[in-house]
């Protein structure tokens, strides 16, 4: 059999100057630390050191929160056709730095540069023009009521998608009259920065975006900050909680986008070749590195041999390596502290008894590498079926019928997610109607869209983002 | 001839569609302002709470695939048994509060009726199908978020309870409401209406007791979806949210009388999409 071979096809580095050492952008300007202290932030696939990053303390937080609020009265009142027009306006210098962002994303982070360039910028920018045209029209976006904004937003993100998160943040914020303050990710903290300019570009009025950098202590202070009246986060369910029990009382309005373990369902009429792709993308998109992760695969018996043969064959074409090689498929673990995490786990996997398969792939000697797993003999009771990984892992279950499907991918504790892969149209409906997940992929998994609602049910947290309905989180509701 | 002695009526708690004591066998006194009467109201323990808890879960796939028009229609005939039972809940609200009782009952029945035209509509004003950057189905559609407790408000002790009960219905949620502590009566008047209305058994679950003792449980309860802090003290409030974080609970606060935002806030969005293709 011919086999066919990829030349090294990496994207240049040329068009991202990276500084030595950043400030915290508060007020519009970049300032130093009143902290002092500052991190290094590196690139996952070679342990290089990028940067020194600010670690804001409350000083800092004090002041990015006042600036928030000194802004938040001239931008609640500006004509929001202007409001609209300085979103539009960012929407398109992120489009026009696009290359530019998306290998910063890709050096900081460890994805693949194809997913940076056609998923996460691209998907950013329009984020931005989405929620720039909701600015001027929000008598429109609730029946019976006009809005009002809430104040000052404090705003915390995960390391998985982190320009994007920060869209999913800001856009619906700012629309909505609010000003924010944004703490990216402690080990993805630069395109963040980068945004920061672009908002300076701009000539976004000082104070309405601040963001400030740091690790957990930093956006625990964020949070409890007695003058934000929103808290939004994205990350563990773990810390979700936390935030939830540290607000509580307070008043502050809240939406948690926590974690999952997302059941994709294969049953035995399914397209099996366009599933097998569903279901690759589904765990293996960004290193498995997302929430709502096809983690779980559940398959209909009578199939499952044929779909694990074919899962197997297509493992073995998956391309892992050099995040900025455009034909890489699976780039680098975002930490050592997640390799760990996905190691530990995929430990336990074994220690209970479920079979594991390792897809045949060479890993770098420097950064942060797991190649493509799948766990069959799964139980329910399994950890690695409960419990989220966060990494290329996907576990394998099987199912005789729709009501155990239904059964199955339920009992668990998120809900974030799920995906349906079955020719019968009136099937799909009644999964969708059955399966406890914010998000239903019928026929295709893993698609994001700036006008398509986004977040969970149950301990996968709670409020919506993208769409009419991300507006909600940011608005009071009055009767006109 | 000796004059008729009047038959007393003891007060249950309402846990899956029957009234029950509770298994505690416990009581607390309940004094009437107007006319001083003493009634014995049960004092639920935690193990009726969770009972109730169960017989919620349990009731909530057949309550929650009911078509729409189905709950409307079980919603409006909550409202005919108060109607027809209407000088029974002006008696039981003036014992419970001594005053406004009449108007308490009218807002009461016709927050059921206002609830009652929302289930089939819901979807359609709250929901909505999306525009995506491909060739894609994509449809959002609010849908319920399963068992909710509630913590009814002091007073009105009867439209208090009916106005956070109704939308949560509405929305096909189930329910286990913890009645005012002080007025409990009234709620149990309510649920008799609620036992005869086709509500399914479970749907709604009733409690009286102290909530000192029910709340912190029902608040941390793992399989409560979300709670109603609309009748929790001040005081209490940072405790009860604390614990509601136990799971992710969605938490609520009574915002305004009669919204269709009202039964949302108990609702979660669900967006499914398909590919389109020839």
């Amino acid at each position: 059999m011919a086999t066919w071979t990829y030349s090294p096809a990496p994207e240049s580095t040329d068009v991202v100057s990276i500084n030595d050492t950043y400030g915290l952008f508060i007020g519009g300007k970049f300032v130093d630390p009143a902290s002092g202290d500052y991190l290094k932030t590196i690139n996952p696939a070679t342990e290089e050191v990028l940067a020194s990053i600010p670690v804001a303390g409350q000083e800092d937080i004090d002041a990015a929160v006042a600036a928030a609020r000194s802004a938040f009265g001239e931008w609640s009142s500006t004509d929001p056709a202007n409001r609209a027009k300085q979103l539009f306006r960012i929407a398109r210098v992120i489009q026009e730095r696009s290359r530019e962002l998306a290998v910063l994303e890709t050096m900081n982070g460890g994805k693949p540069i194809r997913e940076s360039r056609d998923g996460d910028v691209p998907l950013t920018a329009a984020h931005f023009f989405y929620y720039a045209g909701w600015a001027d029209k929000l008598e429109y976006a609730f029946a019976g009521r006009r809005t009002e904004p809430l104040g000052v937003c404090a705003q915390v993100i995960p390391w998985n998608f982190p320009l994007l998160m920060l869209a999913w943040k800001i856009a619906p914020a700012l629309a909505a009259g609010n000003t924010v303050v944004l703490k990216p990710a402690e080990t993805t903290p630069l395109t963040a920065l980068l945004f920061a300019e672009i908002c300076q570009q701009a000539e976004l009025p000082p104070g309405v975006v601040n963001i400030v950098t740091g690790a957990g202590a930093t956006g625990a202070a964020l949070v409890r900050h007695g003058d934000v009246d929103k808290v939004a986060f994205t990350g563990s369910t773990q810390v979700g909680k936390e935030i939830q029990r540290a607000i509580a009382g307070t008043g502050k309005r809240l939406t948690l986008e926590l974690g999952g373990k997302a059941a994709n369902i294969i049953f035995e009429d399914a397209a099996l070749d366009q599933a097998i792709e569903g279901i690759v993308n589904g765990i293996f998109f960004n290193q498995g590195h997302v929430c709502c992760a096809g983690s779980r695969l559940l398959v209909q018996e009578s199939v499952a041999e044929r779909v694990m043969l074919k899962l197997r064959r297509r493992l073995a074409t998956l391309k892992l390596g050099d995040p900025l090689d455009k034909n890489t498929d699976i780039g680098a673990i975002n930490s050592r502290d997640q390799l760990d995490k996905i190691k530990r786990l995929v430990g336990v996997g074994v220690d209970e008894g479920a079979e594991i398969y390792q897809a045949p792939c060479d890993l770098p000697e420097r950064g942060f590498w797991f190649p493509p797993t799948v766990f069959t003999g799964v139980a329910q009771s399994h950890r690695i079926a409960r419990e989220e990984i966060f990494g290329p892992v996907l576990s394998v279950m099987t199912f005789r019928t729709p009501d155990e499907a239904v059964e199955k991918a339920n009992n668990i504790p998120f809900g974030l997610s799920a995906g349906v892969w079955t020719e019968k149209g009136s099937r799909i409906l009644w999964m969708a109607d059955r399966l406890q997940a914010g998000v239903v992929w019928a026929n295709t998994f893993n698609q994001f869209d700036p006008g398509s609602p986004f977040g969970g049910y149950k301990e996968s947290g709670f409020g919506r983002e993208g769409g009419r309905q991300g507006l909600e989180p940011y608005v009071k509701l009055v009767r006109p | 001839m000796s004059q008729r002695l009047g038959v007393r009526k003891t007060y249950k708690l309402f846990i899956n569609g029957a009234f029950a004591r509770s298994e505690s066998g416990r009581s607390y006194e309940v004094t009437s302002p107007s006319d001083d009467s003493v009634t014995n109201a049960v004092r639920a323990s935690r193990k009726d709470l969770r009972d109730a808890v169960k017989a919620a879960r349990s009731s909530w796939a057949k309550w929650s695939q009911m078509t729409a028009y189905n709950r409307g229609q079980i919603l409006y005939r909550v409202a005919e048994m108060m109607e027809a039972r209407r000088a029974e809940l002006v008696d039981e609200v003036m014992r419970a509060e001594g005053n406004g009782a009449e108007e308490q009952v009218d807002t009461a029945i016709d927050t059921w009726i206002w609830y009652a035209g929302w289930t089939d509509k819901l979807s359609q004003t709250m929901g909505n199908s999306n525009s995506v950057g491909g060739p894609y189905f994509n449809i959002t559609t609010p849908e319920p978020t399963g068992v909710v407790g509630i913590v009814a408000p002091q007073l009105p002790s009867l439209a208090g309870l009916v106005e956070r009960l109704a939308p949560v219905l509405c929305g096909s949620n189930v329910a286990v409401a913890v009645a005012s502590e002080p007025h409990p009566l009234p709620s149990i008047a309510l649920a008799e209406c609620l036992a005869t209305a086709d509500v399914p058994p479970g749907v709604v679950n009733i409690l009286t007791g102290y909530s000192s003792e029910l709340v912190p449980v029902l608040a941390a309860h793992g399989d409560v979806d979300a709670i109603d802090v609309t009748g929790v003290a001040e005081r209490d409030l940072a405790d009860v949210e604390r614990a509601a974080a136990n799971n992710v609970k969605r938490i609520v606060r009574a915002g305004e009388q009669r919204s269709p935002y009202e039964v949302t806030a108990f609702m979660e969005m669900k967006t499914v999409w398909h590919p389109q293709g020839p």
